[in-house]
């Protein structure tokens, strides 16, 4: 019994359908990208010049905080959770997601999370202020008193992936079509059981951190207050226990997508299929392992600052495995360049640099120099802007006409590459030499030595901003209209999400397909 | 602003994108790469910068080899030139030897981390020790077995920070007392803190330890050169985490020992001056500066508040004399922002600031205190 979706607001508030949770995903997420962008972008412009100009370093601090949250539980997850929405159901040929209305309170708590998350900014004493790390006890003792809203948004972001994994694993283990064997499927279903299961393991402990800051705030237990016989750098295990893995939940997704779109745009299958299935388990596995590479300089004993830099040094092998199979499959294809695939080559260079970055990071005795400075901050925008954001924004370009049946503006789309693949660069490359020179992170102002390209970062900065305004316009005006699209969009892309018309049908498969 | 950009425009077209690090002198030991790290002047700096290069320099190699492999597709191997695509998809020699490849690379870099760190571990046989202790947002230094310690704080002035005043050289680096070691000697930094978690970083030594309360950290540098030497705390401790700077000076033994005889005589001097009893007006000069360094940052330069409460008209600074002592010795209780000054203000400073408390800001109570008051409150009198 087919039928279409509900009229008015309603429609969005009860709804079950796993397009239109997907749908609202990922216009909350590009909402919090860009609060998160405005909030990037006072700290640029602090740091245009050296002195304070617009920002006092109590608010700088807020925004550097609040700039960290909102993107990492605000733009990038969610983001990943709306594709994985829209496509998973799609890609293993089932109807919907399996716990359908599981999906809907998901997504749903999502946005009092941040309400109450941003909220604090306009409280006294101001929101959190101690780093998206925010390690103990500048956290607890010497917190804002704002922290309160901040750990209960913490905990119903943390429900809310737990959610949202626990229905994507049962979906892709239960809901396969028939002869959708496990290695049969698309690399961004096998990327996301994975995360999923990633997410699973490592929100509780989050959610216990936040809880023992809780405890430590409000009912006088020292479980990092070393005064009352407690450790601070135990805060610090327990949050990179979570964080590590954290990481990779923000980008093996990115895998699975740029390894959907490579091989359409070189007209090639991807190479290394189940090469890319086990090592995206291999690093899923080593970020159990390695989390204490943040911690370099707290004083471990040598054994464990051993270890935790041969694990880390590790995750090159796997990780050099993805790109040397991303390269292989692009050799001898038959390419062309349309906007997804600009995105995901840039994915793969930039990615890459920011493992090289990374690479020189694990090695211990030099991260003692490079630790908590600007080099820091290159390396992981180099790992997250071009990996996750970089990523979905190509997942956007290449199944926006399936979602909407119309065809984006490969002219703007385009254009939108080059001015956020030139402005993420002009941004982040500089952040390497300051940091290298020795400018520390976090800081509102700076030695005129550094001044530079500092200026060069925050022009950059501005430039990246404003090819994401480009984005969005480009996604409104193809979904108001344009050309057309065909049901394959592409050039013979492989997956069953192909296969469905485009606009792809309010509901999907409702009989299972074939795959043979 | 034009300027500004002018500036920066000349810099790009000379020296920086020319990877020719122009001459900042940002230690006075050598100049300072704007784009790379510091050689640095410790045997252990010098082998992070090694370490350092060789990671960076295998890296570009396999940069070279991957970007060059996908460059070449991308050139050769497009649809517009009439490529037509392979079908290949699977190769297990290929996928062996590129597991195995940086397996062996990865051997190779850690080797020599392993050496490095094990040297950098090894903080034996120290001569000299230093005590350091981060406080928000000043470093406390210790001589162990010296009787010697003093604390370093931001010298740059506020309106150079405001861009009220144009910025000197050192804008932010730069500190009232240095840390003063001796060269050619093994010094071991004991690091740790009073509050939130500092870190202390001198890039010149390779030596960054995190400064958390409860526990000593310990480090070492033999330093090579004599010179001044600057870094910064690296880790988020709150408002002021930007603005609380280290500046270690290096010297020749004869002058670091003339140097601690001096600072040793000071200290028994101070210890004097608080059996001293002063005017009303000795303890108000002093006390406006200690004021200036200790309060006006959250109080406010007429005792108007702002982070802290207001001192102009305050219950406690008009009113009972062992509740305003309490809280600068002790500290508030209630709000941890208000610090524990008994560490960190001599009793002559502390009972000069607690007077221009009282005395300033339209307060004239007309009451004085004397240091001898506040060793006989500290001692529990």
């Amino acid at each position: 019994m087919a039928h279409g979706p509900a009229k008015g607001f309603t429609r969005w508030l009860y709804t079950t359908n796993h397009k239109d949770i997907g749908s609202m995903y990922l216009w909350f997420s590009f909402a919090m990208f860009l609060l998160g962008g405005v909030f990037a972008l006072v700290i640029r412009a602090e740091l245009f010049e050296p002195g304070l100009q617009i920002v006092e370093p109590g608010f700088f601090n807020q925004m550097t905080t609040m700039h960290g949250l909102v993107m990492v539980f605000g733009a990038v997850m969610p983001a990943f959770v709306g594709l994985a929405n829209w496509m998973i159901p799609m890609m293993v040929g089932a109807p919907d997601m399996a716990l359908p209305r599981m999906n809907n309170w998901s997504f749903w708590i999502l946005p009092f999370a941040f309400a109450m998350m941003v909220s604090t900014l306009f409280m006294e004493g101001g929101g959190p202020n101690f780093g998206w790390t925010f390690y103990a006890p500048l956290s607890t003792t010497y917190a804002p008193p704002s922290v309160t809203f901040f750990i209960f948004a913490v905990h119903i972001m943390g429900a809310s992936s737990i959610m949202g994994s626990i229905n994507i694993i049962a979906t892709i283990l239960n809901m396969r079509a028939p002869g959708m064997t496990l290695m049969k499927m698309p690399l961004f279903v096998w990327t996301w059981l994975i995360t999923a299961y990633l997410l699973i393991a490592v929100m509780p402990v989050l959610a216990g951190v936040v809880t023992m800051m809780l405890m430590d705030i409000h009912f006088g237990t020292s479980f990092f207050d070393a005064a009352g016989g407690g450790d601070p750098v135990l805060f610090q295990h327990v949050f990179w226990f979570f964080g590590h893995p954290e990481v990779y939940i923000m980008i093996l997704p990115a895998f699975g997508i740029v390894s959907a779109i490579i091989p359409t745009f070189a007209r090639k299958p991807l190479f290394g299929y189940s090469s890319m299935v086990y090592a995206t388990a291999s690093i899923a596995f080593l970020s159990f392992i390695v989390w204490a590479h943040h911690m370099f300089t707290v004083g471990m004993p040598i054994a464990g600052e051993l270890f935790f830099m041969y694990a880390t040094m590790l995750i090159a092998v796997p990780t050099g495995v993805k790109v040397f199979n991303w390269v292989t499959t692009m050799f001898r294809g038959s390419m062309t360049f349309e906007t997804p695939m600009l995105f995901s080559i840039a994915f793969v260079i930039l990615f890459t640099i920011g493992g090289f970055s990374g690479l020189m990071l694990a090695i211990a005795p030099a991260d003692f120099q490079y630790h908590d400075t600007y080099f820091v901050v290159a390396h992981f925008h180099y790992v997250l802007v071009p990996g996750a954001i970089f990523s979905i924004t190509a997942g956007v370009y290449y199944w926006l006409p399936k979602w909407c049946g119309n065809m984006y503006n490969e002219t703007m789309g385009k254009l939108q590459f080059w001015l956020a693949f030139i402005g993420l660069n002009l941004t982040f490359f500089p952040m390497h030499f300051v940091g290298l020179a020795g400018m520390q992170r976090r800081v509102p102002d700076y030695n005129q030595f550094f001044a530079d390209f500092n200026m060069l970062s925050s022009m950059g900065a501005f430039l990246f901003g404003a090819a994401q305004i480009l984005l969005l316009y480009n996604v409104i005006s193809t979904i108001m209209g344009g050309k057309k699209a065909t049901d394959e969009v592409w050039e013979n892309p492989e997956g069953l999400e192909w296969t469905v018309a485009s606009p792809a049908p309010y509901h999907t498969f409702s009989t299972p397909p074939e795959v043979k | 602003m034009l300027n500004t950009v002018n500036r920066l425009m000349a810099r790009l077209f000379s020296s920086a994108f020319l990877l020719t690090a122009s001459g900042y002198t940002l230690a006075e030991g050598g100049e300072r790469s704007t784009i790379n790290m510091p050689i640095g002047v410790t045997p252990i700096s010098q082998d992070v910068y090694g370490l350092h290069m060789d990671i960076f320099w295998w890296c570009v190699g396999i940069g070279v080899v991957v970007f060059g492999v996908m460059f070449y597709s991308m050139i050769v191997h497009r649809k517009a030139n009439g490529a037509k695509a392979a079908n290949f998809h699977d190769s297990l020699a290929l996928e062996v030897t590129w597991t195995i490849l940086p397996f062996v690379i990865l051997i190779i870099m850690a080797i020599p981390a392993t050496k490095s760190l094990i040297n950098l571990y090894d903080t034996s046989e120290s001569e000299v020790d230093v005590v350091v202790t981060g406080y928000q947002w000043y470093w406390g230094y210790e001589y162990l077995d010296q009787d010697v310690s003093f604390f370093s704080r931001l010298s740059t002035p506020q309106e150079q920070i405001r861009n009220e005043a144009p910025k000197g050289e050192n804008y932010l680096l730069e500190v009232d007392e240095p840390l003063v070691i001796p060269i050619n000697k093994k010094i071991r930094f004991l690091v740790t803190s009073n509050d939130v978690i500092h870190a202390w970083w001198v890039p010149d030594f390779a030596v960054k330890r995190d400064a958390i309360p409860g526990y000593i950290n310990e480090s070492w540098a033999k330093v090579e050169k004599p010179g001044l030497y600057r870094g910064v705390c690296a880790e988020l401790c709150g408002k002021d985490h930007g603005f609380m700077p280290i500046v270690v000076k290096a010297v020749p033994e004869a002058e670091y020992e003339t140097w601690l005889a001096d600072r040793r005589e000071q200290a028994q001097k101070i210890k004097e001056l608080a059996k001293k009893t002063f005017t009303l007006e000795e303890l108000m000069a002093q006390g406006e500066q200690v004021y200036g360094q200790a309060c006006l940052a959250c109080h406010g330069a007429n005792g108007e508040g702002g982070v802290g409460k207001a001192i102009a008209g305050s219950p406690i600074a008009t009113g009972d004399i062992a509740a305003h002592l309490d809280i600068v010795v002790n500290g508030s209780s209630v709000n941890p922002a208000m610090a524990a000054f008994k560490d960190t203000l001599s009793e002559v400073d502390t009972a000069a600031v607690i007077t221009y408390q009282r005395n300033a800001f339209g307060n004239n109570t007309g009451e004085l205190v004397q240091p001898i008051d506040i060793l006989k409150f500290k001692q529990g009198k």
